[in-house]
């Protein structure tokens, strides 16, 4: 060979739709968690196992070999599972859905969003966010080329309690009115809202609704954690509401549902008009699902749907727990001077910790939000893990609202109770000398 | 409604009042839904939306159709293989998010594993992604590297789905033939080779990759370390990337030996190397693929990774670690999977390329994989009065499927637009398939000429 070998290619060799993505807030703070922290507050999932009937789903699943479950099934979605989601879906919507045509299964809601976002979303089109966001969105819609509109919850404080509500934040109407334009493609909505908890009500998806057909915009609708919702509030699925059915792709997680993120099963729902193009993102993507993952999934919803409404059941079961958990740990912080927003849903939330900030002081012209900064000194410190909120919004509004951490709370009892001793610990140094 | 209602607690001031206009808001409602739905598909998945396997594998999900179509086995996997699966998910936290990149234990069983054959140290957390099925690699590779402007070289025929992605991803492909040496009677799969001279004419500056495959699916040829250093030679003339899809890497026959493109002189800065669980275990359905190569490619399939699905599923991941380490530790034995497949499937192969000769046919037997296609001109199935506008081969196919209840896939499929006229009377058979199946497929083809259509 009489050629110079080349060390490496000689030219650029990134494709530029990876243009300002690379970062990733989850790759640096994992690891973080993973060196420093004895307790975990923050990637979100539970350290809870999943429920035994779904471990005994599998179990049987692996056991019986069934079909030919170690090989590829259908495309779209196994059968069993993309046939029960239609029934519970068509019941919680109130409208027949076509197991083959309204259901399409995703490694995951993350996957599921990336193909709504490939298929709908074309250079130069404009898609509204509303922060603050589960932080994919705005790479997913710059990796297809759209142009992210960022809208802000906007805190209400409210002179008569004590403590914030995730209801208190709020969108400004006529603020969001203004951010739809004839380039706007979709908006993404995601209630209840990681990391704020806030559970969107009728009155607020109406208004979101309304604009969104007056502008013929999509609807990406986030519902992973459809059935964490607390205090008897209701889950009100933008899809259900008038003229917009036909304009929503609805997305799920089995990993939220099932309190088995690991496993990695997520589906969208909506008028074939629109799965159609989703369908054809997947099957040039990922192109099948795990099987087994799949049938063991369908088998937990089997279980929920013969059990819907009735207090055995999962779903009636585990917002019940996680209520409970999130109280202890609201009381937890504001027993020693953080100021948690109290959640309607999800198992997230946030806390103020300005009172904390003499802890870490404040260096003036840091290229670093502030809650970044505290959070990684809070980690390495107090071996407590929590995200900073900033995290969750653009770039250009990090600083606004810069003193909040987002806690996970989805964690056995033993691990709330060490966070409290950590807390408690912690004040006690504050306050003697 | 299927719940009963609920008093609502609202917790929030509501900052504005629901309309009382209901009226005129109903009426611009309606209004608005006569609007044209102006909601098409993006640009860059124009033209993609049909795919063979979903066209077939619906035709073939029949059960008392003798299925030897889309390539997944129905033999079993190795039973230690699901055990490790059923140890892994009966560990609580095993059941949560792992690592983004790859499980810890899977990426450095994989590098472990590669290092052995490749020769090199390999680091598993820069130079190793574990993705959703060597199809996620090829798609993660794909979008990390090849855009708007680049050429991608396809050998024909191929696995569909590069087609596809290199046009999803905004590129041009471009095709190269597999030409057959003896004029179109060929006996292995050996016989189908590339022209130096035109495989260099598809060389330009906009070249930005070449794909390869080997094993190969649907001929099963094998590359010799010759005519892989023949593509080597342009990918470093040309500073072109080599993706090289090796899902069948284990799947080799007695004479023929599989080589990674990767480890030629070059080589290694400008291959992605691509490889699959789902073939190396027989277990398709597991979804686990995996690509290997130098940190500075793999960072940026990283980043695609991290903006598409994340994560791979925790359980399947740490099963397959195990099982890759059973192997790993008896690779110079018969008994290692990797070796004992290869031997179970080279007697279903010639027991397949036996039965198509025996019923009058020339299959091309193949040196790797486990596909073996066959010119079926010679059985003369006139389906001139099938209105359909397909290719022989799709019509052959259906044909058979309805009348001889036998499948196969059709092999124009694996065909860019002009060439695809040319392969319209094979089709391609898979024969990783149990006894029984192989058996029922026998006294179809024993039978099929005592039948008249």
């Amino acid at each position: 060979l009489s050629l110079p070998l080349q060390a490496k290619m000689s030219r650029p060799v990134q494709a530029r739709r990876l243009e300002g993505i690379d970062k990733n807030i989850w790759v640096e703070f994992v690891k973080l968690a993973a060196t420093y922290s004895k307790v975990n507050l923050g990637q979100g999932f539970p350290d809870f196992p999943p429920p035994d009937f779904l471990k005994e789903a599998l179990e049987r699943a692996l056991s019986r070999e069934k079909y030919m479950l170690h090989q590829y099934t259908r495309v779209f979605g196994h059968p069993p599972l993309v046939k029960i989601l239609a029934q519970l879906f068509g019941k919680l919507l109130g409208r027949d859905l076509d197991p083959l045509t309204n259901v399409m299964v995703t490694v995951g809601a993350y996957q599921a969003l990336f193909c709504c976002f490939q298929a709908f979303i074309d250079e130069g089109d404009e898609v509204i966010i509303i922060e603050p966001f589960f932080d994919c969105y705005q790479p997913m819609v710059k990796m297809a080329g759209g142009t992210p509109v960022f809208v802000p919850l906007r805190p209400k404080p409210s002179k008569d309690r004590k403590l914030m509500s995730s209801a208190d934040w709020q969108l400004d109407p006529a603020e969001l009115a203004s951010k739809f334009s004839k380039r706007t493609k979709a908006i993404v909505l995601n209630s209840p809202n990681n990391p704020l908890g806030k559970v969107f009500s009728r009155g607020e998806l109406e208004l979101i609704a309304e604009l969104c057909v007056k502008h013929d915009v999509l609807c990406i609708s986030d519902e992973v954690y459809e059935w964490l919702v607390y205090d008897g509030k209701e889950h009100v699925r933008i899809a259900s509401l008038q003229g917009m059915w036909d304009r929503t792709v609805i997305i799920g997680s089995a990993g939220k549902t099932f309190s088995a993120t690991g496993w990695k099963v997520g589906w969208t729902v909506g008028p074939d008009q629109l799965l159609q193009h989703v369908r054809t993102v997947h099957q040039n993507s990922v192109y099948h699902c795990a099987t087994i993952a799949q049938e063991a999934v369908g088998q937990g919803f089997q279980r929920e749907l013969e059990l819907y409404g009735k207090p055995e059941s999962y779903f009636v079961q585990l917002p019940k727990e996680l209520q409970q958990k999130r109280d202890w740990l609201v009381q937890s912080l504001d027993a020693v001077g953080m100021k948690p927003i109290i959640p309607e849903g999800t198992y997230f939330l946030v806390a103020d910790i300005s009172e904390f900030k003499s802890d870490v002081p404040d260096v003036p012209n840091s290229e670093e939000p502030y809650d970044y900064r505290f959070a990684k000194w809070m980690v390495k410190n107090k071996g407590i893990a929590a995200i900073p909120l900033s995290a969750f919004y653009c770039e250009a509004h990090k600083n606004n609202y810069n003193h909040f951490v987002r806690f996970c709370f989805a964690k056995e009892e033993a691990t709330l109770k060490a966070a409290n001793d950590i807390l408690q610990k912690w004040k006690q140094e504050k306050t003697s000398p | 409604m299927f719940f009963p209602s609920r008093i609502f607690c609202c917790l929030g001031i509501r900052t504005y009042q629901l309309r009382a206009d209901v009226l005129s808001r109903s009426i611009r409602l309606s209004a608005s839904a006569t609007m044209a739905f102006r909601h098409k598909n993006t640009r860059r998945i124009e033209g993609l939306d049909s795919n063979v396997w979903v066209e077939f594998t619906k035709v073939a999900a029949d059960p008392s159709i003798v299925n030897l179509g889309q390539g997944l086995p129905d033999i079993s996997p190795p039973t230690y293989v699901k055990e490790e699966l059923a140890k892994a998910a009966a560990v609580d936290r095993l059941n949560q998010y792992t690592r983004g990149f790859g499980h810890p234990s899977l990426v450095k069983a994989l590098a472990q594993v590669y290092e052995r054959v490749c020769g090199r140290k390999i680091d598993p957390l820069t130079d190793i992604l574990v993705t959703v099925g060597a199809y996620g690699s090829l798609f993660s590779t794909i979008q990390a590297l090849i855009e708007e402007g680049d050429e991608v070289i396809i050998i024909e025929p191929f696995y569909d789905c590069y087609e596809p992605m290199v046009r999803m991803a905004g590129a041009k492909p471009v095709f190269i033939p597999l030409r057959c040496k003896n004029d179109g009677n060929s006996a292995s799969s050996a016989d189908w080779v590339l022209d130096p001279a035109e495989l260099a004419n598809k060389f330009n500056s906009k070249t930005k990759a070449i794909i390869l495959n080997t094993p190969h699916n649907p001929i099963g040829k094998v590359f010799t370390r010759e005519e892989l250093q023949i593509i080597a030679d342009l990918c470093i003339k040309h500073d072109t990337l080599c993706i090289s899809d090796e899902v069948y890497e284990w799947l080799v026959y007695k004479g023929n030996k599989h080589i990674k493109i990767a480890t030629l002189p070059g080589m290694w800065e400008r291959t992605i190397t691509i490889g699959s669980a789902g073939k190396t275990y027989s277990v398709t359905g597991w979804k686990l693929g995996w690509s290997i190569g130098p940190q500075n490619l793999i960072k940026h399939l990283q980043v695609v990774h991290q903006n598409t699905l994340y994560t791979c599923p925790t359980p399947l991941q740490e099963a397959l670690a195990q099982a890759l380490w059973i192997d790993y530790r008896r690779m110079d034995d018969p008994g290692c999977y990797f070796h004992s497949l290869s031997q179970e499937l080279e007697s279903k192969r010639d027991r397949m390329a036996r039965l198509l000769q025996e019923a009058g046919l020339k299959p091309v037997v193949p040196d790797g994989g486990y596909f073996m296609i066959v010119d079926v001109s010679t059985l003369n199935v006139d389906l001139s009065d099938v209105d359909e506008k397909q290719p022989y081969d799709y019509k052959f196919v259906k044909w058979m499927i309805t009348s001889k209840k036998l499948s196969a896939i059709p092999l124009s499929a694996f065909f860019g637009p002009e060439t695809k006229k040319k392969f319209e009377k094979y089709i391609r058979f898979c024969f990783i398939k149990k006894d029984s199946t192989l058996d029922a497929a026998e006294v179809i083809l024993k039978n099929w000429n005592k039948q008249t259509a």
